[in-house]
């Protein structure tokens, strides 16, 4: 390995007096350089990949990211606490649960407070169907990648199901914000609960399907199985988490490591691969999702009645009829409005386990109604670090398999 | 003398006419096909079912910018779509699709020739194709184009050999490497029956030929873009398409020769039952690429050679030995 690297480092930049004595012979040598992306069909959004290419075979592979950047984390800093729920779903749009729980539980840490049982019943549903819809689409366009096209629509339909689940409750199909500080926006519709056992009960039909197209046709195992190895020594230089680093043998969950929401009380295993080969990720993640349908199934079962709010005026604005009747009531919500809610200063990280990995908030506040700053871990950062070891002397089609397995979403990575 | 190149002129020009049109409800047919496989309507705004979607992309594809890359080598550029589609269209000639029609008094044989080596003619004229595939990747001057044409020679090369072994079992139990002759062999039984490993490999051989999924290396949308056509547009673009189903319409109406005893079948018309076979054969093209994921470059080339090489060989040897002993 360090052959071909010293080799293309001394192919691709010819020192000054050697350029002109050695162009003769070099230009048969020199690798190919390609650009896979930023416009590409497979990059997920809009990734730049370089590859030096000697025939097929990747002799290195740099990503370059930054295109999809839109300054959210500054965004931030200028919105108030309950603003920054819309643009931290933005971020991760495939699983904006998850964005919104780690934000929420992080200014609640600040503040000192807990949310009612039921609220954090509803939010660890919601989050784990996130896990779920995020995974669907990470299965589909994986599969959509090895050319296995049908899988992509099958996973989007199921998907929808999670999708119209969050446009009940919240009333936005892709951007919920259905979490606020202290709480829910509002308590989930009637006959919310029965669909969503439905879904629960009718997901493990369909995840056999996909077992059955994939699982058990050896073109796809030939294609995952022994490709893109990732050590769990290498993952952990990297700060990789998530499924790719318990794809690698270790199995660190923070919902089992750090719980958080209440996740001490549910009963789910951690799946874990044993080589860490493209197969393993994949089954990881497929069980991961049946550990997720079993979190909603018992959380189903845990709802009971009761507020989905903390009663603090200063934090969650008064009921509305409290509002009619009460002046008090009337005065907390005015100022909540016009000033916001103000966050005692100091500082806070919070990480808790996104579908992708560890995704954590960094907030400093001033005592103001506004973040001071802001700073997110975004696990598909990250774990977008991991490719060139996933490629190395791989084939140009790995690097696809490669893009699938780590599962990114460019909003994230970019922010 | 005369009636006959007449009779021969009109006989091509019906048959290109049916190809093209073929061409154009084969899209149709396979994005229906493909889109109830994947619980979607398919094509249904232009017309009645969207049947005449075809027509409205024929149109769009005509109306299209001719871009030519700057920097492409312009004459082998324009020629690499022409070779496609032409070689395409002249495979099919050779292809009986009924037994000889008689009108006003004359037999009238239903392919444009017959040539005593047809298996043999058809095999190297489809495998010029190739060549639009490889001058079209490399006068793009683009980098996936270039690979995806290098792919497309290695790919042909590999499968033409097992694929040519896989039907000269056929050819021993006919006596014949004439395709009506070949026909006329199976009136008692079809060749599927001796030849069935001759059969799945030249099937899987076929898919390779023709660059379809699983085997659609040379195009691989999510590795290289589209591969050798990246820089075709407009009606260049379509030429290749065109090549490439009309490809698969000579391949699956060789397969139904060569193994399903072409137009033989009770009831029916012959020419319906020649469709009736084709038909199926697009139809599993069709059901492969919506269920298999691709193949890997080097697992590819170790498949046609380390594994369906061998077996044709020694299903040659093998027909080759019985009716050598049989006799």
């Amino acid at each position: 390995m360090e052959e071909t690297d010293a080799g293309s480092r001394v192919a691709s930049q010819p020192g000054p007096d050697e350029a002109e004595a050695g162009a003769e012979q070099e230009s048969e040598l020199r690798p190919m350089e390609i650009n896979l992306g930023p416009q590409h069909p497979s990059t997920h959004g809009v990734l730049r990949v370089v590859l030096e290419l000697n025939g097929e075979s990747v002799v290195s592979c740099t990503p370059h990211i930054g295109y999809l950047h839109t300054g959210m984390e500054k965004t931030i800093e200028h919105q108030r606490y309950q603003q920054a729920i819309t643009i931290v779903d933005r971020m991760d749009y495939l699983s904006p649960m998850t964005n919104e729980l780690g934000f929420v539980l992080a200014v609640e840490k600040l503040l000192g407070i807990e949310v009612p049982r039921r609220a954090q019943v509803i939010r660890i549903i919601n989050a784990e169907l996130s896990r779920i819809a995020s995974h669907l689409v990470w299965l589909g366009t994986h599969a959509m990648d090895m050319g296995a096209m049908s899988v992509f629509f099958y996973c989007f339909r199921e998907r929808e199901l999670i999708l119209d689940l969050w446009e009940a409750a919240a009333g936005q199909r892709m951007n919920p914000t259905y979490m606020r500080i202290g709480g829910l926006d509002g308590d989930v519709p009637d006959g919310w609960v029965e669909k969503a056992r439905a879904f629960v009960e009718e997901f493990p039909t369909w995840v056999r399907d996909y077992y059955r197209l994939l699982d058990q046709n050896p073109l796809w195992v030939e294609r995952l199985r022994g490709n893109c190895f990732l050590t769990v020594e290498d993952a952990i230089a990297h700060g990789i988490t998530g499924p790719m680093l318990r794809g690698s043998g270790l199995a660190l969950d923070l919902r089992k490591s750090a719980p958080y929401a209440g996740y001490e009380e549910y009963d789910f295993d951690v799946p874990v691969g044993e080589r860490g080969d493209a197969f393993d990720r994949y089954m990881v993640r497929m069980r991961e999702m049946e550990e997720s349908r079993k979190i909603i199934a018992q959380a189903l079962d845990r709802l009971e009645p009761g507020p989905v709010s903390v009663r603090d005026d200063k934090i969650v604005p008064p009921p509305k009829e409290e509002i009619s009747r009460s002046m008090e009531a009337l005065i907390y919500h005015f100022k909540l409005m016009t000033e916001g809610l103000k966050v005692p200063a100091g500082e806070v990280y919070l990480g808790i386990e996104g579908p992708k990995g560890e995704i954590g908030y960094y907030i400093v506040s001033d005592g103001s109604a506004r973040p001071f700053r802001c700073r997110v871990r975004p696990p598909c950062f990250y774990n977008l670090q991991g490719l060139p070891l996933l490629v190395r002397g791989q084939l140009v089609a790995d690097v696809v398999t490669a893009i699938g397995s780590t599962d990114i979403v460019l909003g994230e990575v970019d922010r | 003398m005369l009636l006959t190149v007449v009779i021969d002129i009109v006989k091509s020009l019906i048959l290109v006419i049916f190809l093209l049109t073929a061409f154009a409800y084969l899209t149709y047919g396979e994005r229906k096909v493909l889109a109830r496989f994947q619980f979607r309507p398919g094509p249904n705004r232009v017309g009645p079912f969207g049947l005449l979607q075809p027509l409205a992309d024929g149109i769009k594809m005509a109306l299209k910018e001719e871009i030519i890359p700057a920097e492409a080598d312009r004459y082998v550029y324009l020629l690499a779509p022409l070779i496609s589609l032409v070689v395409a269209l002249l495979a099919f000639g050779a292809i009986p699709w009924g037994p000889p029609a008689h009108l006003f008094g004359r037999s009238i044989p239903l392919q444009i020739f017959n040539p005593n080596v047809g298996v043999l003619y058809i095999f190297a004229i489809s495998s010029l194709g190739v060549y639009g595939l490889v001058l079209g990747g490399w006068s793009s001057q683009n980098k996936y184009s270039l690979l995806g044409g290098l792919r497309s020679s290695a790919q042909v090369i590999s499968y033409e050999l097992a694929m040519g072994l896989s039907v000269a079992g056929v050819l021993i139990l006919a006596g014949s490497a004439s395709l009506t002759h070949i026909i006329r062999a199976q009136d008692h039984y079809w060749f599927v029956f001796p030849e069935l490993i001759g059969f799945l490999i030249y099937v899987i051989t076929a898919i390779a030929e023709t660059n379809r999924a699983p085997f659609d290396l040379p195009e691989a949308e999510q590795e290289l873009v589209a591969g050798y056509h990246t820089e075709y547009t407009g009606m260049k673009f379509a030429m290749f398409a065109m090549a490439e189903y009309i490809n698969m319409i000579t391949v699956s109406g060789l397969a139904a020769t060569l193994f399903l005893g072409g137009w033989h079948g009770p009831w029916l018309p012959p020419f319906l039952w020649f469709l009736i076979k084709v038909g199926i054969f697009l139809f599993i093209f069709m059901w492969l690429r919506a269920t298999l994921p691709r193949l890997r470059y080097d697992r590819l080339m170790a498949f046609g050679w380390k594994v369906l090489l061998p077996i044709a060989v020694v299903n040659t040897m093998a027909t080759a030995a019985f009716v050598a002993l049989s006799r």
